[in-house]
């Protein structure tokens, strides 16, 4: 079997959440046929109390093997280096000594969610609980266990960012560790696993065909492209969303509002108004990854000249009210 | 009261299933709790966060309060900020946000009733009741039938949030001005069809019985038929363990109960009339709502500005661990200096649910009652929901547009799955001066207030038997978890 903590700090409880959502099968049938045990979980586990500290000390003095340690939720530092804004309740120890002490006995270390990476809204300014992140404090490295931690497995600390995460991200991620199946060379820059975090969210947007033509949505509920007004940041953000899908059928953009970027670090301080796009001289400051700026100016120009009434129409409207032409076919 | 009294004390800590983190002090005297300290022992700082940030923002940064109530946190801001820049939600808009609302509520109350409150009854403790090997089989934590089986109706459920609302938690889709996605016709086919998956589900295995059977319980003779000669399924075996373990007569607290009203709209998508009311529900009379008497104590809170009790309008949250009467980061509200349970029970005791009123009038609010309650609104949502997709309405619009929020304040009001949410919106010179928001678990975990009076739980706790041996009281655990419990939103 592969041993499972899993602890929640500085968060909303939200990955949580999602992972419960976790489906084909369900959450439990998953872990199960993968050989993890969740050892402790704080919303599904039965010992509560001392049963869980008890859990704890096994762990710390090694009668008990731990695979893996999952954190959601940030690492609160404060007030004044103390860790106190979070005592782990029946222990008045902090929490962030409770990691520490975990964190060098697990055979590996996984942030669940941006918060537990980077420190993520619980971070966001003015920080007043000096919350960061497992190794990262924002896009720089260090938090709570140093830039230069590795965990016993050999690997640095997991980043599954992610605003919530989704469930897959996080079963995916724990089964391929539990198989020796993820290594550095899996992780990107910022130590995301790459099998979610090397796609955009840009891919399999179902506003596609608006993007191609700068054809844009000014406000809530249009069908138009949202990188132009309404603060979206699909075609730089790293995320499976759009081919992998959450809750069936949804994504952040396909609901009509912006992609936020969630999965990366500092996300929360995107400098602007979230769901609106800042702009140089009416063209957006942030351009699509990997483009050349000249090249998207010349481009979005020629598009947005050549922009058929259908998405020009469709683009600020609810519904479809200009349907895609029928043609009979061509013989050849 | 004899001096020689033996009191001891236990921490119990960390309490799980109740999402968060939550410590318990107990002082207990002849096997019996004398009096409880109820800390939440994290906090989050999130209203301080939102100050300065353009209003707007508020839509992104208040979900994520709470994973658990996102949609709920969502909503309260949605409304706070309609209410400044004086928009009413289009009627499609009104109609999607009350079942994207209604199927977090849902999913919130199948995810307590199946993984946090029933595994406590596959403890060994209770191994000699006639039940135990049903609930071990069923309900034990991560092993159970049913911990498996409603994790696969409450992801299907939550479908819903996949169509209306890109995802679950954490969705920008709720707007001042509605919803940010139309959906068309064979969308609505599909919620139908989920909401059919997932009524077959409850009517198989949470009650065995049509929804509207349990929707239609009236009192308390009901229950007691229920559970002697009703269908088999979940609802049957836990009226049998509250039974044996009389939950009826356990965890009673001040029976003065808080609802805002929930689902604006909820009656016809062309008003904002709530499909349950709002009010205050006491000594067994409704009473009208003066939220202008909510006021929150930090006389015991890690918190300063203790003079006196901050109305939200003029309150703050900065942390003071220097507090020498403090013992949680939760504040204690009061409404006219009085504390208040919310949550599914109040929302149907102000609904006028028959069975609500009659275990109210019997046994006041209890575990047993506060479970049922929220089991009753568990079928009767399936059932509103079935009728809500029905009314939209694919081609009219769904977001009233409105741009811009001036300066001022108004106050967001909904309902969680677990009670009466509120953000109090301040916003000068474009900008939030001020967010406070009253959660419900704020309400029912509060510590004790200037006066000393102790929070409902707190209260609910007094009298609790504590068995020989016991570090981790059972029936302080039923008490805790009957409230469902919200940590996160508690220390926002």
């Amino acid at each position: 079997m592969f041993n499972v903590i899993w602890l929640q700090s500085g968060g909303c409880g939200g990955c949580t959440m999602s992972l419960l959502c976790a489906e084909s099968p369900d959450l439990l049938t998953t872990l199960r046929g993968a050989g993890i045990e969740l050892l402790w979980h704080p919303s599904l586990s039965e010992r509560t109390g001392a049963e869980a500290l008890e859990l704890f000390e096994d762990v710390l003095a090694g009668r008990v093997v731990l695979d893996a340690l999952c954190m959601e939720g940030a690492v609160l530092r404060g007030p004044e280096g103390t860790g106190r804004f979070h005592t782990l309740a029946g222990t008045d120890v902090a929490m962030i000594e409770w990691v520490r002490r975990l964190c060098g006995v697990a055979r590996h270390v996984v942030a669940v969610g941006s918060c537990a990476a980077y420190g993520g809204v619980t971070a966001a300014a003015p920080n007043i609980l000096d919350a960061c992140g497992l190794q990262y404090d924002g896009q720089y490295p260090g938090g709570a266990l140093g830039a230069g931690f590795v965990a016993r497995g050999g690997l640095p600390v997991i980043n599954v960012a992610g605003c919530p995460t989704h469930p897959d991200w996080v079963t995916e991620t724990l089964m391929l560790l539990a198989r020796n199946m993820l290594d550095t060379a899996a992780l990107d820059d910022f130590r995301r696993p790459r099998f979610y975090a090397d796609q955009l969210v840009h891919h399999g947007c179902t506003r596609n065909e608006f993007y191609e033509y700068k054809a844009s949505a000014r406000h809530p509920s249009e069908l138009g492209c949202m990188m132009e007004h309404m603060g979206c940041i699909g075609t730089q953000a790293h995320g499976d969303c759009n081919t992998r899908l959450w809750n069936g059928s949804g994504s952040c953009t396909r609901a009509g509002y912006a992609c936020i970027n969630c999965t990366d670090p500092e996300f929360e301080e995107p400098g602007h108004p979230f769901c609106q796009t800042p702009k140089i001289a009416g063209i957006p400051v942030g351009l699509p990854t990997d483009m050349p700026k000249a090249w998207f100016v010349a481009l979005s120009s020629l598009a947005k000249a050549a922009t058929p009434m259908r998405l020009a129409k469709n683009a600020v409207s609810d519904h479809q009210v200009v349907p895609p032409s029928c043609h009979p076919s061509k013989r050849r | 009261m004899k001096q020689a009294e033996e009191s001891t004390r236990l921490v119990v800590g960390p309490f799980n299933r109740v999402e968060g983190d939550l410590e318990v002090r107990l002082d207990v005297v002849e096997a019996r709790v004398r009096a409880a300290f109820v800390n939440a022992t994290l906090f989050r700082g999130i209203e301080r966060i939102l100050e300065g940030r353009t209003p707007m923002d508020a839509l992104v940064i208040a979900p994520r309060i709470c994973g658990i109530c996102s949609v709920s946190q969502s909503h309260a801001a949605a409304l706070a900020l309609a209410g400044l820049m004086g928009v009413e939600p289009a009627a499609n808009g009104r109609v999607a946000t009350n079942l994207i609302l209604a199927t977090e509520n849902l999913a919130d109350h199948l995810t307590h009733f199946h993984l946090f409150f029933m595994p406590d009854f596959a403890r060994p403790d209770y191994a000699a009741y006639p039940w135990h090997d049903h609930v071990v089989r069923r309900f034990a934590a991560l092993r159970g039938t049913a911990a498996r089986s409603i994790l696969q109706t409450r992801a299907l459920l939550l479908h819903i949030m996949g169509i209306l609302a890109g995802r679950w938690p954490h969705t920008l889709a709720i707007q001042p001005g509605g919803v940010s996605r139309g959906v068309e016709a064979q969308e609505c086919m599909r919620m139908l069809t989920v909401l059919s998956g997932v009524r077959a589900a409850l009517e198989e295995g949470l009650f065995g019985a049509p929804l509207e059977e349990v929707a239609a319980l009236t009192d308390v003779e009901d229950l007691e038929r229920w559970r002697s000669t009703g269908p088999e399924g979940d609802l049957r075996l836990f009226l049998r363990i509250a039974h044996d373990l009389e939950l009826a007569q356990s965890g009673r607290s001040y029976d003065r109960f808080l609802s805002y009203g929930a689902y604006p709209g909820g009656l016809s998508a062309d008003d904002g009339q709530r499909l349950w009311p709002a009010g205050v529900f006491a000594q067994g009379r409704v009473g009208a709502l003066d939220i202008a008497t909510v006021a929150e104590d930090h006389a015991t809170s890690y918190m300063t500005d203790r003079a006196r009790p901050n109305a939200p309008f003029d309150g703050s949250t900065v942390p003071d661990l220097n507090n020498r009467q403090g013992y949680s980061w939760c504040k204690a509200p009061r409404l006219s200096g009085q504390p208040c349970e919310t949550g599914a029970l109040a929302r149907q005791l102000m609904a006028g649910h028959p069975l609500a009123r009659a275990m109210v009038a019997q046994g006041g609010g209890n575990v047993m009652s506060r479970v049922v309650a929220r089991l009753v609104e568990s079928a009767r949502l399936v059932m509103t929901m079935e009728g809500w997709v029905r009314m939209l309405v694919p081609g009219q619009p769904w977001c009233n547009v409105a741009d811009g929020v001036p300066d001022g304040r108004a106050i967001g009001m909904t309902e969680a799955a677990r009670g009466a949410l509120g953000h109090w919106v301040q916003v000068e010179n474009g900008r939030i001066a001020r967010y406070q928001i009253v959660a419900p678990t704020t309400w029912n975990f509060s510590p004790r207030d200037g006066a000393g009076i102790p929070g409902p739980l707190e209260h609910a706790l007094e009298g609790a038997v504590v068995r020989e041996g016991e570090r981790t009281p059972l029936s302080v655990q039923h008490i805790v978890r009957s409230f469902d419990p919200c940590m996160a939103c508690t220390v926002h």
